[in-house]
């Protein structure tokens, strides 16, 4: 174990290194462009045996990593908004095809207007693509997921692609201590690929033909049904990591949801933010805690319900709108949720941080006082706007 | 083969073996199907197949039937190009670490659709980076999978659906794409013509397109009965006249070198070809003769254009 300063990008790079990727295909957008940068670096200098495809674009970035991944390569790409906007089409058929292809998403806003900074409505909108998705606190976090990243995906059990969720700028462009694995580590905990299937020419076959409406059903009950059974997989990798490394990885983490009443329930680098201040006010007697949903899909209903039955309130924050929607994407799933399990909870949902609006510690704490509001009944909003001039 | 040398395949050697075979639903004279056949043919079974959306890939796959008998994988529309740099890159960096031994042809199909329009960044990001893979446009002059819709690759004159030829407008009003000119200015090392009417030539130029260390493109003329609405069994000869009028000139660029390999010497009138197919009815009406010799210009002039690449003037 090493520990050295890494910005989430970096961080990122660092771990696809230690990986043994086969191929690389990506296309640069910022803030995802530190990691293409650096992946270019340890291919100039020969500190890894990798391909890196240099492609003209997001969509053919991803089609490049369905051509590497279906012979049997392991696979990784990046992107950030736009570019996951262009590979829209793309996610599906990765997805469709079965092939454990990594991504990282450096999560920044949606255009127009055009805007490079941090929030999560490039992967919200491609939420139902059939990726397993991860959201990301911080650098240290970005490394250790890109890594339980491929040993999921690669998973015979799984053999599906894995989005790692980064916070643009926040996490992507911040230094910060990250430790390291020894790269024998690494090797024995993710070691090289065994794929269920690839084009071959001694056994040839066909992958993505046409299917009519007599099968296609079907093979879409059967990736739904994927999604539904990587729970177990995804948890043992966690657990296993979480052995190796001594850091802890679960679906969902909590803070204080023992005996707190106002609980937020966020997602990406807010979570150490919301997580301070719950401790600052807690200091002064104030029962609140934070719910860090750091598996987004497939979506940990089990571990929320548990979580959650304690607190009187829920503030569930979104950093990406669903344009007339009843809620934010978030929000909207811890609903579904606590309404199949029978909870009546109050929830409110906050929007907040929309193309990089910065969320302080007053901003958190405004939104804890909102939680007492509504417990006491004294708000009837369902959906309030933090931050945002009006 | 030794590359530069013309192998002239008689039918007697011309591999029985088929690797698209019968059973598919192409329809009964369909160009494409020609062309997909004797392009696996020279080939041969060490090829990976990647096939673009379009009449090729959802007639011969229906699910869960297959009329491939070599790998093969479609994606989407537009990547065909681009998937087959991953294929390449994979089996590069597969060989450096003594994973895979075999070393397998790649060929993408892209129809005109697939090629002129919506895949001709991912072909020439693919063109740019130097894969070593043979793209094959077959080209049947418009989106038929979708019902004729006009396409980059569609002639002047010519009705498709989106191009009707109404009480104010006569057909397309554009010219065709030159596609292996877009080929060659990426500098690759080889790209070709051919057509499915002179077999012998195609295949010679495949198997030679396959002996280059980097990309290749051929680009097939394969009529579609269709499209063109002419009877199923008249696909060969329509060719053969897309040829002898000199409309779709058979040539060959290596290293940047043009050489014609059908001298068309005696062409026939481009009226030989357009009179006999359908989509080109409207033109034989007396108000639209003016559109007919605005092409027979068009070809003398492009003829003369190419005899000047390959130094014949």
């Amino acid at each position: 174990m090493r520990i050295i300063g890494l910005t989430g990008d970096e961080a990122v790079a660092y771990a696809v290194k230690q990986c043994d990727v086969d191929v690389v295909a990506a296309y640069p957008i910022t803030p995802q462009t530190i990691i293409v940068e650096r992946i270019s670096d340890f291919v100039a200098n020969g500190e890894i045996n990798t391909e890196y495809v240099c492609v003209e674009s997001e969509h053919s970035a991803l089609s490049a990593c369905i051509g590497a991944s279906v012979m049997g390569a392991r696979v990784f790409t990046a992107t950030s908004s736009q570019g996951l906007a262009l590979m829209h089409e793309i996610l599906y058929i990765a997805s469709s095809l079965r092939l454990p292809i990594v991504m990282a998403v450096v999560n920044r806003a949606l255009s127009a207007p055009i805007n490079i900074h941090g929030d999560h409505s490039d992967m919200m909108g491609s939420r139902d693509c059939g990726w397993i998705q991860i959201y990301v606190e911080n650098a240290q976090e970005a490394y250790d997921t890109t890594i339980q990243a491929f040993k999921i995906a690669e998973s015979p059990n799984v053999s599906l692609p894995v989005s790692v969720n980064l916070d643009g700028f926040i996490i992507s462009h911040s230094m910060e201590r990250v430790e390291i694995l020894d790269d024998e580590d690494v090797k024995i905990f993710l070691p090289p690929r065994k794929p269920l299937y690839r084009l071959d020419v001694e056994n040839p076959i066909t992958i993505g033909p046409l299917c009519f409406t007599d099968y296609y059903f079907e093979f879409k009950k059967q990736q739904a049904e994927a999604m539904e059974k990587s729970y177990k997989t995804i948890m043992d990798v966690m657990n296993e990591y979480s052995r190796v490394t001594g850091r802890s990885y679960k679906f969902i983490d909590t803070y204080g949801i023992e005996d707190s009443e106002i609980l937020i329930v966020c997602m990406g680098s807010t979570c150490g933010t919301a997580r301070y201040t719950a401790r600052r006010l807690r200091e002064k007697g104030e029962k609140v805690g934070v719910i860090k949903v750091s598996l987004y899909r497939p979506f940990p209903s089990e571990e929320l319900i548990e979580a959650i039955k304690n607190a009187e309130a829920l503030i569930v924050m979104d950093r990406a709108v669903s344009f007339g929607a009843s809620s934010g994407p978030l929000c909207s799933d811890v609903k579904n949720t606590l309404y199949d399990a029978g909870f009546k909870i109050k929830i409110l949902n906050i929007i907040y941080g929309l193309g990089g609006r910065d969320v302080s510690q007053k901003d958190i704490e405004q939104a804890f006082r909102l939680g007492f509001k509504l417990k006491s009944g004294d708000i009837k909003d369902r959906v309030l706007w933090l931050g945002v001039r009006e | 083969m030794v590359r530069g040398e013309r192998v002239m395949v008689t039918l007697k050697e011309l591999p029985v073996e088929d690797y698209i075979v019968s059973g598919h639903r192409m329809c009964a004279g369909c160009g494409p199907a020609i062309a997909a056949r004797m392009a696996l043919k020279a080939a041969g079974p060490n090829t990976i197949v990647v096939n673009a959306t379009g009449c090729l890939e959802v007639a011969t796959t229906i699910y869960p039937y297959t009329s491939w008998k070599v790998p093969w994988i479609h994606v989407a529309f537009e990547n065909a190009a681009a998937v087959a740099s991953g294929i390449e890159s994979a089996i590069r960096v597969l060989a450096r670490k003594n994973l895979m031994k075999q070393q397998p042809n790649i060929i993408a199909f892209g129809g005109d659709g697939g090629t002129f329009d919506i895949g001709i960044q991912a072909l020439s990001g693919a063109l740019e980076r130097g894969h070593r893979f043979l793209y094959i446009c077959y080209d049947n002059e418009a989106y038929m999978n979708t019902g004729i819709q006009r396409s980059g690759a569609t002639p002047l004159g010519a009705a498709t659906t989106t191009s009707p030829p109404g009480r104010v407008i006569s057909g397309k009003k554009e010219w065709k794409k030159d596609l292996i000119g877009i080929a060659v200015a990426h500098g690759i090392p080889y790209a070709a013509t051919a057509c499915i009417s002179y077999w012998s030539d195609y295949i010679n130029k495949v198997k030679k397109a396959l002996s280059f260390n980097g990309p290749t493109v051929i680009h097939v003329l394969s009529p579609c009965q269709l499209g063109w609405r002419f009877n199923s069994n008249e696909t060969i000869k329509i060719g053969r006249l897309a040829v002898q009028t000199r409309i779709f000139p058979i040539y060959e660029v290596e290293h940047g070198k043009y050489r014609l390999n059908i001298n068309v010497t005696k062409p026939l009138p481009v009226i030989e070809y357009i009179k006999i197919q359908g989509r080109f009815r409207h033109l034989l009406e007396p108000q639209n003769s003016y559109i007919i010799e605005n092409i027979q210009k068009n070809v003398d002039l492009q003829w003369n254009h190419l005899l000047k690449l390959c130094s014949m003037e």
